[in-house]
């Protein structure tokens, strides 16, 4: 829970980013700033352009005005695969496995442009998820949703990310899977990669971030750590659901 | 006996030949679409244009293949890949690339097709003449006698040179094809992104690398089934045309992108055409006398005449689509 930055550059810092579907803006001036080390998760009601941020991020759409900076480099409107060989990874919400690529596969595709990477880092993602390793040659598509998610985010980490970009990991799962996946996100985390996620389960997700956005209607609503956001009054009635 | 060695050359060896280039041409068919995710109408025409380049060759250097005992046509194979695998990657770029910016309809990209076709026709036409042409240019078509092993068995089996390289360049193709799609990286992308474009990409996967792999790859095969097509018979500029439906039908029976469905799929054609054109009366009649005095078997006891060859993928067709839309292996609906 230190929001004390780790290194003076932020790792992610979009600034009064206006974006959305052709040059219609979903967004109205977002800011983001994230460091390396911290875990950042985005709540908000239905339609406050949570996931349109994450997309805006990973150049899935337009960004019409501001800018988005990764380790200080202007990224926004580059496609996602010049993002991927940036060191960004993304784990979108649905159809985020390829389901007829045996588990193994689908991680191998996640390094893709690193393939001298693969075996180091098949390793290390089974590490992260054990459950994968003897479901390694079964088809992605065979598997139960929170297994499924597993895959999608040991793809994501096959490229080596400094940024993890997670659009509601958790939706759909039961408690016990939610909890699993909330725990594997703070160990990723710990071993070095900075993730921004979108999130519907608010107080669990705050409760493993240190930093939180609250938006609502494409803008920021409230900007802090995500302990002080729980403790705020305010968040927990407009947001949290009392 | 000699029936049996008639079964042999009219169904088996027939119905093998037929579908081996049904096969190749599928995989082509149903890989464009796994990846592009449209009918790609003018493959037939790739597979004359593959043809007509060994044809063109052949002409040119008629005397290479003999001093290595093997017909010239086949060492202009490789050449002829190349040539067809430019040509569909420069198609693409051409006319379905500025499509696909456009974000059209897949039947917008299915009509394109269709004027890709005459085009290609056309232009083939141009040069080659309508007439039909050996491609045996400067060596000699072997013919191959095995007598079968029975006593009194007159009629032996009859299999062509160039039959046999089409069987071995078949499995080669398949053997080849099973070994890229699932060791090598790029084969993997590609099946990968046949599943799941957008993660593809957010892979880091180039998708218009994989586009390109995908048009060299059924650039290729087409060129080996045309030419393959032409070894056994002759090369004539509308050969390949007339054999877009039952490859199409071969693709929707073993499930749209599904390549080893496409294999599948191309000899269920293949040996349903043969076997629906046999004239079944020659295995009937050394029974005959069994039979009852009233029955006598008409001469000719086929399901259909040979001129109405071409109704057996299209009714195998309409029956898939009807019944089973996703095919033997569930492929995608086209």
């Amino acid at each position: 829970m230190s929001s004390t930055p780790a290194s003076p550059q932020p790792l992610l810092d979009a600034r009064d980013v206006h974006g959305g579907y052709g040059s219609m803006n979903i967004l109205n001036g977002v800011n983001m700033t994230l460091y390396a080390d911290e875990v950042g998760v985005i709540v908000g009601p239905n339609g406050a352009g949570k996931s349109t941020m994450l997309k805006a991020v990973f150049g899935l759409l337009n960004v019409n005005q501001g800018e988005i900076l990764l380790n200080g480099q202007p990224i926004h409107n580059l496609p996602p695969n010049q993002l991927v060989e940036r060191g960004m990874g993304f784990v979108p919400q649905e159809k985020n496995v390829f389901p007829s690529l045996s588990v193994k596969e689908n991680l191998e595709m996640g390094a893709y442009l690193k393939p001298q990477n693969v075996k180091r880092m098949l390793e290390q993602v089974y590490e992260f998820f054990p459950p994968l390793v003897e479901k390694r040659h079964q088809p992605a598509g065979e598997l139960s949703g929170g297994q499924r998610q597993m895959v999608a985010m040991g793809r994501a980490l096959m490229a080596e990310p400094s940024l993890l970009l997670l659009d509601e990991p958790t939706a759909g799962l039961s408690p016990l899977y939610m909890n699993e996946i909330f725990d594997r996100v703070k160990k990723i985390n710990a071993a070095g990669v900075g993730i921004l996620m979108v999130e519907q389960n608010a107080k669990q997700a705050l409760a493993i971030a240190d930093k939180g956005f609250v938006l609502a209607a494409g803008q920021n609503r409230f900007t802090d750590t995500g302990a002080a956001l729980l403790a705020d009054p305010d968040v927990a009635k407009s947001f949290l659901g009392g | 006996m000699n029936e049996l060695a008639f079964f042999i050359n009219n169904v088996v060896i027939a119905g093998s030949v037929t579908g081996s280039i049904y096969a190749i041409g599928a995989i082509g068919v149903t890989l464009i679409f796994s990846i592009m995710r449209f009918a790609h109408f003018a493959h037939a025409d790739m597979m004359t244009f593959g043809a007509f380049m060994v044809l063109l060759l052949t002409t040119a250097f008629p005397a290479v293949g003999a001093s290595i005992g093997v017909p010239t046509a086949l060492i202009m194979l490789p050449l002829a890949m190349l040539l067809t695998a430019l040509l569909a990657v420069g198609i693409d770029k051409a006319f379905y690339k500025p499509l696909r910016a456009h974000g059209v309809k897949p039947i917008v990209m299915v009509i394109g097709s269709l004027g890709v076709t005459l085009m290609l026709q056309g232009l083939i036409r141009l040069f080659s003449g309508t007439g039909g042409q050996s491609l045996y240019v400067d060596d000699r078509k072997e013919i191959f006698r095995l007598a079968l092993p029975f006593e009194g068995a007159r009629a032996p089996i009859v299999i062509t040179e160039p039959q046999i390289y089409l069987f071995v360049i078949t499995l080669v193709a398949v053997v080849a094809l099973h070994l890229f799609l699932n060791r090598s990286r790029l084969g993997k992308a590609m099946r990968a992104m046949s599943d799941n474009p957008e993660l593809a990409q957010a892979s880091g996967i180039n998708t218009n690398t994989i586009v390109a792999v995908t048009w060299v790859i059924a650039g290729g095969l087409a060129a080996i089934a045309g030419t393959l097509l032409s070894l056994d018979v002759t090369f004539k500029p509308d050969l390949s045309f007339f054999l877009l439906l039952p490859i199409f039908a071969a693709a929707i029976v073993g499930g749209v992108g599904h390549p080893y469905g496409a294999i599948a799929g191309g000899f269920v054609v293949g040996f349903a055409e043969t076997l629906a054109v046999f004239n079944w009366n020659v295995l009937l009649r050394p029974f005959q006398d069994s039979f009852p005095e009233w029955l006598t078997l008409p001469s000719n006891l086929a399901f259909v005449g040979t001129e109405y060859k071409i109704v057996v993928p299209f009714f195998i067709l309409v029956a898939i689509l009807v019944w089973r839309p996703t095919g033997l292996f569930k492929g995608k609906v086209i």
